[in-house]
């Protein structure tokens, strides 16, 4: 099977859709490029190279350079999809959520409930998302957990180059507003990826490895890192499940409270601050679904109470780290 | 412009529908039967049915908080809009909306909408949808004098000419957003040069007066349907009521309120010119409103006669699909 980075893996996501659905297209900043300029038109692919060759391939009216305007960008995609299109907008960073949130949540998230179940709005919101690239507090953050809180959203993070392709295939697919976060550490990491079409099923989680001592829920770059941490512990003979959840809305929570069930430990990993995060909900839901198979106490692993800072060795404090993940994953069995 | 007789009943029926709806509505509030936060159109009837007598089904419109005048003017259900407003599960909505989100996406009504400025980047996306298809359809988004300040406004407007799609953007001026003046909020002199930087053509209507507008929204959507990108249409018309229902409206100068009433009721003039013109006599008028206050009555007696809501339907319709999880 050939292997293919994240980034090649969504571009051709975005070929395959396109090429089979001609009411799905692409808008945003630059995903395109160089329009106005004496530069090719279509020479960009958005400021991630993850549009690439798209312009190309289906021409001004399928991928769609815009102004800098997140909000008309999300509105513009909300439109179109309450009409039947299938649009993909690309938010560029997901930190600019915060200039665009209005048309996401109370416009996009909400349409179909206002309206009584009359409507639907079919549109893919890509944002590259997460820290670990020393691009500071306001290009740097995960954002996903703030829209899984938001009921009309279901919210997609992909960990894996394979997993990105069939669940941004699902997410074009997929009858109702989909926010789908790409881990921008990981767009150069590649894995074995099919060439065909294939979709994976939203709120299955993976089981990314399985042991018997402690269950470990990873989300997004923090997955490949727990992996790294829980294979390191092999050499202990300490074993652990690690949860990819892969959708955060809708979650698996059968899977995570089945793990904890087994194991009676539970260590939840995300690169966010602490507070109304993905880490404080699934130990909330251990918590309340599967108290009496605790052994130990939850721990959380994740980003401190604070900005992302810019400096490297800064940032590399302020995102969990193999090490702190280890120290998590002991401290319950001890 | 010489308008069929038809077309003229037509509109004056649609304008009556909104006031009679409007007049009741605000009613069955002070009574206490319909809950929550109403925004009330009356005097402002001329600006939607001016605007929707040009559009087909298939076009789309997305209005504002002030909605219900222009989802009765697109064609939507009067019965299921005012059973929506009382909060039945029969309501149009199923009484997951209300006043501020009465919508019907198969009437091309994209919803009404509690956000000031939220519509129209929305309203973008279907004139794209249109464009894309290439199927001479237009989208109308209507807002107030108060979204002409917000950033989402001047998104939309640059993205629509940028793209050049075939959006129109209704600017209803009734003089207040809530309870501030336009004179203050607008901080330039000439709010029609202002838009018109934008890059495209406003055209502007009295907004009590049906012809007007019916001829000045003619000409912005025959603009925009042409392929020629966006359109702008300002209509100036006074609301008769706060900006919502139980507004103490100490903004108003004295006599403002019977002034409008008087002297710029667009049903008047509509009754006025025609019945002058000897187009349409005063009896088919006046049969038209005893119609109006009928199917109003009826309106009425359903919505209270309709079943509530159940606790099982509080998370219905949330998701298309949600999986198991």
């Amino acid at each position: 099977m050939p292997v293919k980075t994240m980034r090649d893996a969504i571009n051709e996501a975005l070929h395959q859709a396109m090429a089979e659905d001609d009411s799905v297209f692409v808008i945003g900043e630059d995903v395109a490029g160089c329009n106005g300029s004496q530069g090719e038109v279509g020479s960009v692919g958005g400021v991630f190279g993850v549009t690439g060759g798209l312009y190309k391939a289906f021409g001004p009216n399928r991928c769609i350079d815009t102004p800098i305007s997140e909000s008309a960008i999300v509105g513009a995609a909300a439109g179109a999809a309450l009409v039947g299109m299938r649009p993909v907008a690309e938010i560029m960073f997901a930190d600019f959520i915060g200039v665009c949130m209005d048309q996401i949540v109370n416009q996009m998230g909400k349409f179909r409930y206002m309206f009584g179940g009359k409507s639907t709005c079919p549109a893919v919101i890509r944002f590259a998302s997460g820290g670990g690239f020393s691009a500071a507090s306001q290009h740097s953050q995960a954002m996903y957990q703030i829209l899984t809180a938001f009921p009309g959203l279901k919210v997609v993070v992909p960990s894996n180059a394979y997993d990105a392709k069939g669940l941004l295939l699902q997410a074009i697919k997929d009858d109702d507003p989909v926010m789908f976060f790409e881990p921008k550490a990981l767009y150069q990491e590649a894995c074995e990826v099919p060439d065909e079409m294939y979709t994976i099923p939203f709120g299955q989680a993976a089981y990314v490895r399985e042991g018997d001592d402690c269950t470990v829920v990873a989300f997004g770059q923090m997955v490949p890192r727990a992996a790294a941490a829980i294979d390191a512990l092999e050499a202990e003979g300490i074993s652990c499940d690690l949860i990819d959840p892969r959708t955060t809305s809708p979650l698996d929570e059968a899977a995570i409270l089945e793990s904890v069930e087994a194991t009676g430990r539970l260590v939840v990993v995300d690169e966010t601050p602490p507070r109304c995060s993905l880490t404080a909900d699934i130990a909330a839901l251990a918590a309340d679904k599967a108290f009496h198979a605790l052994k130990a106490p939850i721990k959380q692993v994740c980003a401190p109470h604070s900005p992302t800072p810019f400096s490297p060795e800064l940032e590399a404090e302020y995102i969990p780290s193999a090490e702190k993940i280890i120290a998590a994953i002991k401290a319950t069995l001890a | 412009m010489t308008i069929p007789k038809e077309k003229l009943l037509r509109a004056y029926r649609q304008m009556k529908t909104i006031r009679e709806f409007e007049e009741r509505a605000h009613a069955e509030i002070m009574n206490g039967q319909i809950p929550g936060f109403t925004h009330l159109y009356t005097g402002q009837e001329a600006n939607a049915v001016g605007v929707c007598e040009h559009l087909d089904e298939l076009d789309t419109i997305i209005s504002t908080h002030r909605g219900h005048g222009h989802c009765i003017a697109k064609g939507a259900d009067v019965i299921g809009m005012m059973k929506e407003l009382f909060g039945s599960s029969e309501g149009l909505c199923k009484g997951k909306g209300g006043s501020m989100h009465v919508a019907d996406i198969e009437k091309g009504i994209l919803g009404a909408n509690g956000i000031v400025a939220g519509g129209p980047p929305i309203s973008v996306g279907s004139a794209l949808a249109a464009k894309i298809r290439d199927n001479g359809r237009v989208a109308v988004s209507f807002s107030g004098d108060g979204s002409v300040n917000q950033g989402t406004c001047f998104e939309a407007m640059n993205l629509a000419v940028v793209l050049k799609v075939p959006a129109i953007f209704v600017i209803e001026n009734n003089y207040y957003s809530e309870h501030t003046n336009i004179s203050y909020a607008v901080g330039c002199d000439d709010l029609k040069a202002r838009t018109e930087a934008f890059g495209f053509p406003v055209f502007m209507a009295d907004g009590c007066d049906f012809f007007s507008v019916y001829e000045a929204a003619g000409k912005a959507i025959e603009h925009a349907r042409a392929g020629n990108g966006p359109a702008g249409l300002f209509a100036e018309q006074g609301r008769f009521h706060g900006h919502f229902v139980g507004d103490p409206q100490y903004y108003r100068a004295e006599g403002e309120l019977d002034d409008l009433r008087e002297n710029s009721d667009c049903l008047k003039v509509f009754r006025g010119r025609v019945t002058t013109d000897g187009e349409v006599s005063h009896e088919e008028l006046d049969a038209i409103d005893a119609d109006v206050l009928a199917l109003i009555d009826d309106a009425v007696a359903a919505a209270k006669a309709a079943p509530r809501p159940t606790a099982e339907q509080v998370v219905e319709d949330v998701y298309v699909n949600y999986g198991n999880a």
